[in-house]
């Protein structure tokens, strides 16, 4: 994750990247969420990826991404989530999770019991992927020729 | 052209769609294949319907790949159709393939570039020999794992870039072009261009990128990287104003560097072409690269004289789904049309005859 990103920001992008069973399964380790409304959604839409040409210049339009947002109230405080792909229960769950990471007598307890170890969950995928990843890498060695 | 509604067919559609579902099952005999194993055994398959589809979304693709019986366009079709019953919510902000956690990177152009080549998953060196275990089936021994290098992954042409020998990344405009809101004018500029490449035919693409190599448009290329990866899909919602992370995708870069260029004021540089595909789509980001290059040959005042140089002839003609609705049209009903032609030549041949 970018060191740059706020705490709100790096929340919202590992429940972004979480399995909805993960993030059910931490939650059933977890005090209730409190109740909530539903101010937006969810609903699912697209967003169109941007790309830029040469890798760093203009931007163009690369094509369109399934997405889901949802944003709801909880205890006076609005939480919002976009997540890539079609499934609506886990945007609304990532909402309630965001409202509610937001309010100071429940985000203690969220953090460890959620954000943490789906963190680690994802960090440990991107390391199994580096790991095979760095196995592939080419070691060249130039033969040593016969004559000097 | 003139069409006219004809009555009396749905019995026989119904049937011919009955038969179609029927067959589409197979042999009741065999388990029946999962959207699931689709997308996770036909990868390839899938990167291709979500490209040409243009819509990022591996269960749909492969929803797709099995409701069109494997058969790719149809599929990018039905995936193309689908996107259009969805609002769009936002345009991201470009994706940023520096930032890439690749799971392959190569070069063709040095051997020792920092970050190191990797292989990847790939069928590259494999003997293309048909590897009859397959269809015995089982589950292959782990992939060795090794240590990442901790170090940043830079651009190849970032390398060369530092010493002014290869042309800089074109300098960002104002909002690209988009073909999916407005239809394809000419001249069209880069940005509209490397979207219709983006979603073209693969085969197409790959054609004319072969084209170019045989001489209609020479351009010398030579693979300067090709990475695949992961990379973060960030948007700006307006409500939270700033910017947020909501999943990831996988894409294939491939910057081509291609001959020199250079006039009174720019000395000589290495040119570059630009390709950019869903999933692992190496042999599109590759093509994709090529023909984004030879479409430049106005811009730096080449000969156009190969059609993969010819902007318009690529354009109107990249998309299969444009292609394919226009050729299969000729399946549906014309008699009208070719009852007016039978009688313009039978009296073209009765005034022939004395």
């Amino acid at each position: 994750m970018p060191a740059d990103q706020t705490e709100r920001q790096r929340w919202m992008s590992v429940l972004a990247r979480a399995e909805r069973a993960a993030i059910e399964a931490c939650l059933a380790e977890a005090a209730p969420l409190p109740p909530h409304t539903r101010l937006r959604g969810p609903e699912v839409g697209l967003v169109m990826l941007r790309g830029r040409a040469g890798g760093g210049g203009a931007a163009f339009n690369l094509g369109e991404m399934t997405v889901t947002r949802c944003t709801v109230r909880a205890e006076g405080v609005v939480g919002h989530a976009t997540i890539a792909g079609r499934d609506t229960a886990k945007a609304e769950l990532a909402a309630r999770l965001d409202a509610a990471l937001q309010t100071p007598t429940h985000a203690e307890a969220l953090h460890r019991a959620v954000i943490a170890p789906l963190a680690a969950r994802e960090a440990e995928r991107r390391a199994a992927l580096a790991a095979r990843a760095a196995a592939t890498r080419v070691d060249f060695f130039t033969l040593a020729t016969m004559r000097s | 052209m003139a069409y006219v509604a004809v009555k009396g067919g749905e019995r026989a559609i119904d049937a011919a769609h009955a038969w179609l579902a029927e067959a589409r099952r197979g042999d009741p005999a065999v388990d029946e294949i999962g959207v699931d194993q689709i997308a996770s055994q036909l990868g390839r398959a899938v990167d291709r319907v979500m490209a040409e589809g243009s819509v990022y979304d591996r269960d749909l693709a492969a929803l797709a790949i099995k409701q069109a019986q494997g058969d790719l366009i149809e599929a990018a079709f039905l995936l193309r159709a689908y996107r259009a019953t969805l609002p769009r919510f936002a345009a991201t902000l470009p994706l940023d393939t520096g930032r890439m956690r690749p799971l392959r990177r190569i070069s063709a152009v040095f051997k020792d570039l920092p970050g190191g080549q990797m292989l990847g998953p790939t069928t590259d060196y494999t003997h293309r020999l048909l590897d009859f275990a397959l269809a015995e089936g089982g589950t292959p021994p782990p992939a060795p794992l090794a240590t990442p290098d901790a170090a940043d992954i830079p651009r190849v042409h970032d390398i060369l870039g530092h010493e002014g020998l290869i042309e800089p990344d074109p300098v960002a405009g104002g909002e690209p072009a988009d073909l999916t809101r407005q239809p394809l004018a000419f001249p069209a500029a880069r940005d509209a261009r490397l979207q219709a490449l983006a979603r073209g035919d693969e085969g197409f693409l790959l054609s004319l990128g072969y084209a170019t190599q045989r001489g209609y448009g020479h351009t010398h290329p030579f693979v300067g990287e090709i990475r695949m990866g992961e990379v973060a899909v960030e948007i700006e919602p307006p409500e939270l104003g700033f910017a947020i992370e909501i999943g990831d995708l996988v894409v294939t870069e491939c910057q081509m560097v291609n001959q020199f260029a250079g006039s009174k004021t720019t000395p000589a540089q290495f040119t570059r072409g630009y390709g950019l595909a869903f999933g692992q789509g190496e042999r599109r980001a590759m093509a994709m690269a090529l023909v984004d290059r030879s479409l430049r040959a106005g811009e730096l005042g080449e000969d156009a004289t190969g059609p993969a140089q010819d902007v318009e002839f690529v354009l109107s003609h990249c998309d299969n789904i444009e292609a394919t609705g226009f050729v299969e049209h000729l399946k549906l009903p014309h008699y009208v049309d070719f009852q007016s032609e039978l009688e313009v030549l039978r009296r073209i041949r009765g005034e022939a005859t004395p």
